[in-house]
């Protein structure tokens, strides 16, 4: 074999670095159903904790629901485990059919095609309908499943700052000579949970003949009256023309994504995207699973105002304790510390606490920007988010941190 | 006429530095290390350089280190006989 010792020691070296630059990642084991309260290995073979999990995607609580759960069930005895096949030759079945159809309806499209995940589905549309004649002009802090999907595309690439549509405008400009122009946008922005302007891209995507890209995964289920997503929450439903999103988040958090929109594209998506191509697509058990979900969310919005609550009692609470939030109204709520180490000593405090969250700093966030990043579900209870906010209290007491400016924090701790 | 290396640097400061950014950008400071550009927003710097001095610069030099801060990027134009 030619993985000889001297091959096993780049990787070790490789890996040494990635340790020594304090981002190498560990995974914590989960050993309960997806929820509020779960029970963590951490590290592994440490004793099992339990804890208040404040860091899911989970945010409509429904990985665990026991009629998604039921459905699920129910889709394995009706259509089997596995499709063994990719879409186009025989792994097309009439419940993946009729979600496609149940997603269309839910985002206000003309058609969905559904992918392995949202991942695939990002990494498939760019290529799949764009050419080297037209130009993606994406907004700075997109998901990394987006900037992978534009690489792997020809069109020209162009980036704006974060939702600055004085630059967006200009970039427009720029690019009028380009056969198509397609903005690129999350809903949702992951880190720092702020939403896009979408109202603004739309107005300036017709000003300047350009189509619109959204990414709503931080959204679809739960942003907007209905849950429709950011699309609805800025009052352009109808008016983008490539939506993705996925099932691993909020709207059951199984895996699976789509690409839904404009009639033409969507087929395009069908006759080119790779990961379409090439991959089988989302199990029958998670279809069915998925299929119940957007049943119950399009039935009553009770999940998503009870969210709603939620973050507007978080929100206030940690503002109210003296902590540094960004501003917002989604239920990504990060608590900012500036400091990369002061992250992981709160977040590793608030464990002991009782409470998981995770600290973020450089180079997933920017530098001087480290933070722990909150996430609400509508299965956190008002006893959750109390527990939880004592804790930080606690922790943050302990830090010299509460009722402090961003300076006074990064006078004692740095960037 | 301004000098090559301020030219660059008003771009540098125009497409990269947000409002409310407290960062004092020079010749000297690390762009993408310092984590001011990063490698998906660097696509503009190059397409930047290429239209303005009418020079194509292959991927292979247009590398983060040779794009880290003006004064790198100066010594990279010198190859293309951009001085």
């Amino acid at each position: 074999m030619a993985f000889q010792e001297n091959v096993r020691e780049i990787f070790k070296q490789e890996l040494d670095a990635i340790r020594s630059g304090g981002i190498f990642k560990e995974e914590r084991i989960i050993c309960a159903p997806q929820g509020s309260d779960i029970e963590v290995e951490f590290p592994m073979g440490a004793a099992r904790k339990k804890v208040i999990n404040m860091c899911a995607n989970n945010y409509l609580g429904l990985s665990s629901h026991p009629d998604v759960v039921e459905a699920a069930r129910k889709g394995l005895d009706r259509r089997g485990y596995g499709m063994s096949s990719v879409r186009f030759i025989c792994g097309t079945q009439d419940i993946h059919k009729e979600l496609e159809k149940k997603l269309t309806e839910f985002l206000g499209t003309e058609d969905t095609i559904l992918f392995p995940s949202c991942m695939d589905a990002n990494a498939g549309v760019f290529e799949a309908v764009l050419t080297d004649q037209d130009v993606m002009i994406a907004d700075r802090l997109v998901h990394a499943s987006i900037v992978d999907g534009m690489r792997l595309c020809k069109a020209q690439q162009d980036t704006y700052k974060h939702s600055d549509m004085g630059h967006l405008e200009e970039k427009l400009q720029l690019h009028q000579n380009a056969r198509l122009r397609l903005i690129i946008t999350d809903g949702a922005f992951s880190m720092d949970g702020d939403l896009a302007k979408l109202d603004k891209i739309v107005e300036l995507a017709e000003k300047y003949d350009a189509m619109v890209f959204l990414d709503d995964s931080h959204a679809s289920g739960f942003i907007g009256k209905t849950g429709r997503g950011t699309q609805e929450h800025c009052g352009v439903l109808g008016k983008i023309d490539i939506i993705t999103t996925t099932l691993g988040k909020a709207l059951g958090g199984a895996s699976g994504g789509c690409v839904s929109g404009r009639r033409e594209i969507v087929e395009m998506c069908r006759q080119k995207a790779r990961p379409y191509l090439f991959s089988n697509t989302i199990p029958p058990v998670v279809v069915s699973g998925a299929i119940r979900v957007l049943e119950l969310i399009s039935a009553t919005t009770e999940r998503r105002d009870k969210l709603e609550r939620n973050t507007a009692f978080w929100r206030k609470g940690l503002t109210e304790a003296g902590l540094i939030i960004k501003e917002g109204e989604t239920p990504i709520v990060p608590v900012m510390l500036f400091n990369a180490k002061l992250s992981q000593d709160v977040a590793k405090d608030l464990y002991e606490e009782g409470i998981y969250a995770v600290g973020f700093f450089f180079p997933v966030v920017p530098k001087g920007q480290a933070r722990i990043r909150t996430q609400l579900s509508a299965a956190h209870e008002m006893h959750h988010l109390e527990k939880a906010l004592a804790a930080f209290t606690k922790v943050g007491k302990k830090y010299g941190i509460l009722h402090k400016t961003k300076q006074e924090v990064i006078d004692r701790y740095g960037m | 006429m301004p000098e090559i290396k301020d030219i660059i640097l008003t771009y540098v400061k125009k497409e990269y530095v947000e409002e409310g950014d407290d960062i004092d950008v020079t010749y000297t400071t690390p762009l993408i290390s310092g984590g001011i550009v990063d490698s998906f927003s660097m696509v503009s710097l190059k397409r930047f350089l290429e239209n303005k001095y009418n020079i194509q610069i292959p991927d292979a030099k247009a590398t983060p280190k040779a794009f880290d801060s003006v004064n790198s990027i100066i010594e990279l134009l010198k190859e293309f006989n951009v001085k």
